[in-house]
């Protein structure tokens, strides 16, 4: 066994994990610094579930090896739960008991922790301490996962899709939670698909596909790595006359063009120049332009050219 | 396993890095140590949390067999002795027979007292004969017909003044013990201690594992046999309420006897409860949805309901069944909660019963165990 660096907390080398005829993790290799939030970052079925679940230790890899805080799970396993905070997706708790109750039942399978009050102000569920599960908003349900996963005062903690499902005003409440416990010194691994998510929360993104990491980096660096800084999507001509593609690509400061149900994408390096020569070029082609818009380019985007699929295609 | 001990000098933010390896930790706030804080109470606090805040189960525990036994014993109560209808055709014979209070006397037209008699409606016409005589028609096959005609000439003849030489008088025997109701109560408290085992078991552990509840408990430190463990302690501590309003109703209202030492009842209680608690683990062990839940609950209970003596004896069933039937859990408990309260039978004589309870709880509990599937 190799020997471990100190600011690893966690450490995946060769993770494998079949599920009948279904590969969801294919020789896997992760490391997560500690005290960084990490985002595995990719389509449903990536194989991030899986993934994360065998690090939490409730799937077991067909092969492979995971280190977590320096603990194993087959020696270390009563040490390693009480140490670890642990949303799953999904998870609905029980309807009939109340906030205040849950969070006590969860606090006693630790051994430390801060009081169940200071929890549930820790996720701004105060007014709703007395209130049963099933009478929460989907955004409050998640909230309390959230407390649930941190009655132990985890020193790593693991958020498989915090925030799916969420309305927009939910899901920024509950980033803006997930940022102040990074400021704890606390390790977070999340998983997400969307991409907003990972640029907004995480350090350090690895990008999945089919059971593999495709790209790794801080998010900046994999949006720098396509070598694209701008998007410009647009639609012209209506239904009579679509413009000519290979002329788009041959203009300056143009990567790529991709048509995709009536809009067409590009990437281009420098927007200030791709721009004015896209509107000259449809001027040229008799092509009225009726839609333009422009973005900096996303993990999506990134996702998009490595794979050629979108990452929220079912 | 690991070599690191040494805490990394990385910050980030306001607030060091929090350290890896296994040592204890320290830096957090300790948890109090009192009894409510106990896993093992929180998670028996929330079996009853989730039971009493459900009220069609408060309704199926409690109300259901109140209601039931009050329904039967209501039918089935013992009726003061029948009163017989006659008919006769002249008031003279109409006072004399008036006098047994078990006749009731009809005064009719002939023809309509012979249509009468025809049709059943009164089990015997007393009519004038010749020379002051009467005539009694009724139908002496039939044993209404019969105690019509002893009782209608007993009073013609006592009405004309005939004296008895023997003086005689009657006590009447209704005793507690021997009616249906007595057999009733014993039958639907097994009935009952069955039904909210298993249902009771079986519903919250297969929603648990539905709604991946189950699942995220064992991604806690919990240890797994707590979980379990609080089921068994939560389903102890409803029987003493449930067995309580059961047998208070029957003894109560129906004046049902307690025989037997109450003591070695709250045992039977007890053991019936666990052996069906270990039944309903193993029927919720695998099964991941409540309607697979629910079918095999109905599979394993309906022919208990049966076949095991609770609303008329199992004896009915032929012999060749008899063993089987005895070995079914429902039965032996029915049969030993019955030989308690009505017969006042000791731990001895119902220790074939308790040997099948124990052998049910034995096979099912480990098995179940094995079984179980927690995610």
């Amino acid at each position: 066994m190799l020997a471990s660096t100190p600011t690893a907390a966690l450490r995946v080398r060769n993770l494998r994990k079949t599920f009948k005829d279904v590969v969801a993790v294919d020789g896997l290799e992760l490391e997560v610094r500690a005290g960084e939030c990490f985002g595995l970052l990719g389509p449903n079925g990536a194989g991030k579930t899986t993934t994360i679940e065998i690090c939490e230790g409730l799937t077991e890899p067909d092969s492979g090896d995971v280190e977590l805080l320096g603990m194993r799970w087959k020696s270390d396993a009563a040490d390693l739960r009480q140490r670890l905070g642990i949303q799953l997706q999904e998870t609905q708790l029980a309807d009939k008991v109340t906030v205040l109750e849950t969070i006590r039942l969860f606090s006693s399978f630790f051994r430390q922790g801060p009081p169940p009050a200071e929890v549930i102000a820790l996720v701004q569920l105060e007014e709703k301490a007395n209130a049963r599960v099933g009478g929460l908003s989907g955004g409050q349900k998640q909230r309390l996962a959230l407390a649930c996963a941190l009655v132990g005062d985890p020193d790593f903690l693991f958020l498989d899709e915090p925030t799916t499902g969420l309305d927009p005003q939910a899901r920024r409440q509950l980033w803006e939670l997930i940022e102040r416990f990074k400021l704890q010194g606390r390790t977070i691994l999340l998983t997400t698909h969307y991409m907003d998510e990972a640029e907004q929360l995480c350090d350090r993104v690895a990008i999945m596909d089919h059971g593999k990491v495709i790209a790794l980096g801080t998010p900046r660096e994999l949006i720098t790595s396509i070598g694209v800084e701008h998007m410009v999507e647009f639609s012209a001509g209506g239904a009579g006359k679509a413009p000519e593609i290979a002329a788009l690509r041959r203009m300056e400061g143009v990567r790529d063009v991709r048509a995709e149900n009536g809009t067409i994408q590009m990437q281009v390096t420098a927007l200030h120049r791709a721009v004015p020569a896209l509107l000259d070029e449809l001027e040229r082609q008799g092509v009225p332009l009726t839609e333009l818009r422009t973005h900096s380019a996303t993990l999506e985007d990134v996702f998009v050219t490595l794979t050629g699929r979108h990452l929220r295609d079912e | 396993m690991s070599d690191i001990t040494a805490v990394p000098e990385i910050r980030r933010g306001e607030a060091a890095v929090r350290p890896l390896g296994p040592a204890p930790r320290d830096g957090g706030t300790a948890r109090e140590n009192g009894l409510g804080a106990h896993a093992l109470v929180q998670l028996t606090l929330t079996r009853f949390r989730e039971f009493l805040r459900e009220p069609e189960a408060l309704f199926w525990v409690f109300i259901f067999p109140i209601l039931l036994a009050a329904g039967l014993g209501l039918a089935f109560r013992n009726r003061p002795a029948e009163v017989l209808k006659i008919a006769t055709v002249t008031p003279e014979l109409a006072r004399s027979l008036r006098q047994d209070k078990l006749l009731d006397v009809q005064q009719l037209s002939v023809p309509a007292a012979e249509e009468a008699l025809r049709t059943g409606k009164v089990a015997l016409l007393a009519e004038p004969g010749l020379d002051g005589s009467v005539v009694y028609d009724f139908d002496n096959t039939n044993p209404e017909g019969r105690t019509a005609h002893m009782l209608a000439d007993r009073a013609v003849q006592r009405a004309a003044g005939r004296v008895d030489p023997v003086k005689t008088s009657d006590r009447l025997m209704r005793e507690p013990g021997s009616r249906y109701i007595d057999f009733l109560i014993p039958g639907l408290l097994g009935m009952n201690l069955m039904g909210s085992a298993i249902w009771g078991m079986g519903f919250a552990i297969v929603d648990a594992r539905r709604r991946k509840l189950m699942k995220r408990l064992i991604a806690t430190p919990m240890p797994r046999h707590y979980y379990l463990l609080s089921f068994l302690l939560s389903r102890l501590v409803m029987l003493v309420i449930e067995v309580g309003f059961l047998l208070s109703f029957g003894i109560f209202v129906f004046k049902v006897p307690m025989r037997g030492s109450p003591a070695d009842l709250a045992l039977l209680c007890v053991v019936t409860s666990l052996s069906f608690g270990a039944l309903g683990l193993l029927i919720a062990s695998r099964a991941r949805t409540i309607e697979a839940a629910s079918g095999l609950m109905n599979l394993v209970m309906m022919p208990m309901w049966i076949v095991s003596g609770v609303f008329f004896s199992a004896q009915r069933f032929p012999d060749m069944l008899q063993p089987v039937i005895k070995a079914l859990p429902l039965t032996a408990a029915i049969d030993a909660l019955r030989a308690n309260m009505l017969q006042g039978a000791g731990l001895a004589q119902v220790s074939g019963q308790l040997m099948v309870l124990a052998a049910w709880l034995v096979v099912c509990f480990p098995v179940a165990l094995k079984l179980f599937r927690w995610r």
